[in-house]
């Protein structure tokens, strides 16, 4: 599943960083998961845990907080911020899954609720990113 | 400070492509497309694995050139490319359908990371690229995120046009991209001023390639873009610099 492509994404990430970092052990990668890639936090976290590499003795000890952050969006017509329930009513499959692999379709797909314009900023909850890791 | 973990995932997707080659130029109209889709058939034909990856973000052509209906890629560790004639082929236009997409800047940026992020080309020998025209970030994040590519460049006889490639050379040459070549499109039987600005540039010449009336037949028909004189004089381009094309 494409999950898995992210998943093993941030897995690869956190082990640069430790490589960077000089840390032993990985203890928590703490990861957020923009609204607007509409991934499940639980199938996320199978996802993570799927691609640990298992000889990997860094990553032996390492959990995961995940945390789902609700997207944000600035209309740059009219200055309108807004969030993605006031963007209208539920999306069709085919849009919602555009959505799911490459957020900003959302400019393809979203409106802004007070001018209809779809030329507007994603400030916060686009995709997957590392938030933190913590090791020693 | 965030991490954004697509761009180690970069790297290790492309790890299985031998070889990737930008077909750019700058100009828009100059026929990258036709040229990026005609080489990606080419050297399927030769029996090579080959794939095309359309960047032109928010004007997506290659999928017209091929001949294929778009559709939501198949999951298997990531998207998996759609499968054209023996040319895997992953565009914007395989999500967005048949909407427009208007991208600005930073929206440019992630698309395009996203897209080489989760797209799983599985073992390819050449991984060909339709470059969108301009310089703006399209074009500077394949010179950042895959410095191993090759740039194939495109150019045409019109002044105009040349005078859009130069610059398209100069800055390909400062971030000390890998240039492959450049190649002559729509030659008319005098191609001297393309000739000279790839030698004023240090850029090797690789052939022209004619001006061919019947390549609007033979668009969204990939064994008749195989079969052009096109084609044929992209071969031979490609065939020192590019081994594998019989």
């Amino acid at each position: 599943m494409h999950e898995l492509a992210l998943a093993d994404a941030v897995v690869t990430s956190a082990l640069a960083a430790a490589e960077r970092e000089q840390l032993r052990e990985v203890t928590r990668i703490a990861v957020r998961i923009g609204e607007l890639q509409q991934i499940d936090k639980d199938v996320f976290k199978f996802a993570l845990e799927q691609v640990m590499p298992s000889g990997e003795p860094r990553l032996a000890g390492t959990s995961f907080t995940l945390e789902t952050v609700p997207a944000r969006f600035r209309c740059r017509a009219c200055n309108r911020g807004f969030t993605r329930s006031e963007t209208g009513g539920s999306l069709g499959k085919e849009e919602a899954e555009a959505i799911h692999f490459l957020p900003e379709l959302a400019h393809a797909f979203l409106r802004c609720p007070g001018c209809d314009s779809g030329d507007f900023a994603v400030q916060d909850g686009r995709g997957v990113s590392i938030a933190y890791i913590e090791g020693e | 400070m965030a991490i954004d973990p697509r761009l180690a995932a970069v790297e290790k997707r492309l790890d299985s492509v031998e070889r990737i080659l930008a077909v750019t130029g700058g100009k828009g109209g100059i026929g990258k497309s036709v040229v990026a889709t005609t080489l990606s058939i080419v050297l399927a034909r030769a029996g090579r694995s080959s794939g095309l990856l359309d960047l032109d973000l928010t004007g997506p052509t290659a999928h017209v050139l091929l001949g294929a209906q778009p559709k939501a890629p198949r999951e298997e560790f990531g998207v998996r490319p759609q499968v054209v004639d023996g040319v895997s082929f992953m565009s914007v236009a395989c999500f967005s359908g048949t909407s427009p997409a208007p991208l600005r800047g930073e929206d440019v940026t992630n698309v395009l990371l996203e897209i080489l992020a989760i797209t799983n080309w599985g073992k390819l020998d050449t991984l060909t690229i339709d470059m969108p025209p301009g310089l703006g970030d399209a074009a500077l994040d394949v010179v950042r995120l895959i410095p191993r590519a090759e740039h194939l460049v495109v150019a045409t006889g019109s002044r105009v046009v040349l005078e859009t490639v130069r610059r398209n050379v100069e800055v390909l040459n400062r971030y000390r991209a890998r240039i492959l070549g450049m190649v002559g499109n729509m030659d008319r039987g005098d191609d001297s001023l393309v000739r000279e600005l790839a030698a004023a540039h240090g850029v090797r010449f690789l052939g022209s390639l004619p001006y061919d009336e019947t390549i609007e037949s033979r668009v969204g028909i990939p064994d008749r873009l195989g079969d052009s004189d096109l084609a044929r004089a992209l071969e031979r381009c490609v065939r020192e610099e590019h081994p594998g094309p019989a």
